[in-house]
């Protein structure tokens, strides 16, 4: 019994705790023994919270379960600000924060009866897409101990693939939700920017950064995002934008849907499993009853120059704020206020978020300025333009997720363009600030995950909720589950 | 386009960061091979388009200029690894 009970959806696991199958107690007892036996081979989590978890287990059944999220065992990407409870940004330079207030993300989870089961690895302050930056060392992928879970969100693909929590929540700013769930096999959504209130979560590129979950089935991903979406007074990039209940758009059928398949995606580099399985993918969308149709979007081979000069950019801003001073790591034996920044900021950082922070110095310098962060910000306003016109002709747009699948752990690290590459599908929903949902959609000859994605215009979610759901519903893909014994 | 290391070490000067001899080296390689890279922005035609800072049409925010309590100051303060003193955070002489 208690090795079935991990293996639930949120939607089953609600069903059993309300006909008092079994416990919210007994079912996070369930996950916490499961990390304790396997985390240690993942390495997804950096801070476990059993007295927690136990206390708000005991809470919600004591409560009842009036929302799906009741006593449902959660994971939370370690920048998000949880009060009293360690959150590092996995940096030295915040290794022993505690930060004292939750992000608004995770009240809204609290107040549906969620439970926190720990904190998960992500790379350094979440610039990275394979979760080898964190100074706790890296996720490994479920399915290949030697390769990556992606990243940044490495630890929260893993620990909801390996069924080492319900769901979790991570950061998609460039990619950091949809590629780790394409490499790691399970649902990741890049919500439209503003959809999810991000006060509390540690910054990386204010204009970007987005938070979202990670579910075992598109069902149980729409049902967290009832949860955290919405307007926040304390988030004023947050509109008055309606939320509707995203479980009422899951259908079985897709007519009277047109996907778009975005030519220009297929060219960058895409191994030919991948796309292979996302063209299978697409047909199984045509059976449902979907018209297809192609689209093009040049400037997408301008998509990661464009990224990484606007992120690297706001980057340098919001690390500025690491002086030693106001909280975390300060440097001993400094003797002049100077020394103090520099001494701090240099034994705090990992190598990628110096680099980020340099970049983005030069690039806004003056007399750099204009040749590199406006032009950028331009080319982001025509590729926001090209995507309102391809949404003209079309409700969602299909695509690969990660032109490949899970890499050899060390096998980018010393190359950051390629490192940066490995996100040339998933920058533009970032710039552009569309939803993304990445699904499982088939394994390689080596058995890695393959991961389809799912774009639809900004605050239509439930479009690509539709779509994966009837994919989803029609396919085997998301039953199947790592050995990791 | 190639970073000097002097330039290197002047970006790293302006970004409060301290870098030894090789990293320095090791980051003049990359730092320059990611901007070359992204010359490639040059190839788009931006004449007369706006820059964009922010992408879903967000309006200012108004709050009503009203006292409230606000009661964090300890527990922010408790986060220091600097002195406190006077409800304030001490620091190091500037000189």
């Amino acid at each position: 019994m208690t090795k079935n009970l991990t293996t639930l959806t949120i939607a089953e696991t609600h069903a059993g705790l309300k006909k008092k199958e079994f416990s919210s107690v007994e079912l996070t007892k369930a996950y916490l023994d499961r990390i304790k036996t396997l985390d240690k081979k993942l390495n997804s989590y950096v801070t476990v919270t059993p007295e927690v978890a136990l206390e708000q287990a005991k809470e919600a059944d004591k409560k009842g379960f009036a929302s799906p999220l009741s006593g449902i065992p959660m994971a939370l990407k370690d920048i998000v600000c949880t009060a009293g409870i360690r959150t590092t940004a996995c940096s030295k330079i915040l290794e022993n924060f505690v930060p004292p207030y939750n992000a608004h993300v995770y009240d809204r989870l609290l107040k549906a009866g969620a439970v926190l089961l720990g904190k998960s690895n992500t790379d350094q302050f979440a610039m990275g897409s394979s979760s080898e930056t964190s100074c706790f060392g890296v996720t490994k992928n479920p399915w290949d101990l030697t390769r990556v879970s992606g990243g940044s969100s490495g630890g929260p693909a893993a620990s909801v693939a390996a069924d080492l929590a319900a769901f979790s929540i991570g950061t998609d700013t460039g990619g950091s939700i949809r590629q780790p769930a394409s490499l790691c096999s399970c649902v990741g959504l890049k919500v439209t920017y503003g959809r999810v209130p991000r006060q509390g979560v540690i910054a990386y590129a204010s204009s970007l950064d987005s938070i979202g979950p990670f579910g075992k089935t598109v069902e149980d991903v729409a049902l967290v995002l009832n949860a955290i979406a919405g307007k926040s007074e304390r988030d004023s990039t947050t509109p008055d934008a309606p939320v509707p209940d995203y479980s009422k758009s899951l259908k079985k059928d897709l007519k009277g849907m047109t996907v778009g398949i975005p030519k220009e995606y297929f060219e960058q580099g895409v191994d030919k499993e991948t796309d292979k399985a996302v063209r299978d993918g697409i047909e199984v969308m045509r059976k449902l009853g979907a018209k297809v149709v192609e689209v093009s979007l040049p400037l997408t081979k301008y998509a990661i120059p464009t990224y990484y000069l606007i992120v690297k950019s706001e980057a340098s801003t919001n690390m500025a704020r690491y002086d030693g001073i106001k909280y975390g790591l300060t440097a001993k034996d400094a003797k002049e206020l100077a020394e103090i920044y520099v001494k701090t900021r240099s034994e705090g950082f990992g190598d990628e978020v110096k680099r980020a922070i340099m970049i983005g110095t030069y690039t806004l310098s003056a007399g750099y300025i204009d040749a590199f962060y406006l032009k950028a910000a331009k080319v982001r306003t025509l590729m926001k333009k090209e995507y309102e016109e391809a949404f003209e002709k079309c409700d969602v747009l299909v695509a690969p997720t990660s032109p490949f699948t899970a890499f050899k752990i060390g096998e980018k690290m010393d190359d950051p363009l390629a490192m940066y590459a490995a996100d040339t599908l998933t920058v533009p929903a970032g710039i552009v600030g569309l939803p993304g949902l990445s699904i499982p959609a088939g394994f390689d000859k080596k058995g890695l995950p393959i991961g389809m994605q799912i774009m639809a215009n900004q605050f239509h979610e439930e479009k690509a909720l539709h779509v994966g759901y009837a994919f989803e519903q029609a396919t085997e893909w998301h039953k199947m589950k790592p050995d990791l014994n | 386009m190639k970073l000097s290391h002097d330039e290197v070490r002047k970006i790293a000067k302006l970004a409060r960061l301290g870098l030894t001899d090789a990293e320095v080296a090791k980051f003049s390689v990359q730092l320059s091979d990611i901007l070359s890279h992204a010359k490639m922005l040059e190839e788009v035609n931006t004449d007369n388009v706006e820059p964009a800072s922010q992408i879903t049409g967000l309006k200012s925010v108004i709050f009503k200029d009203k006292v409230v309590v606000c009661d964090h100051s300890e527990k922010l303060l408790e986060q220091t690894p600097q002195q406190v003193q006077d409800n304030l955070i001490k620091v190091k002489n500037v000189f």
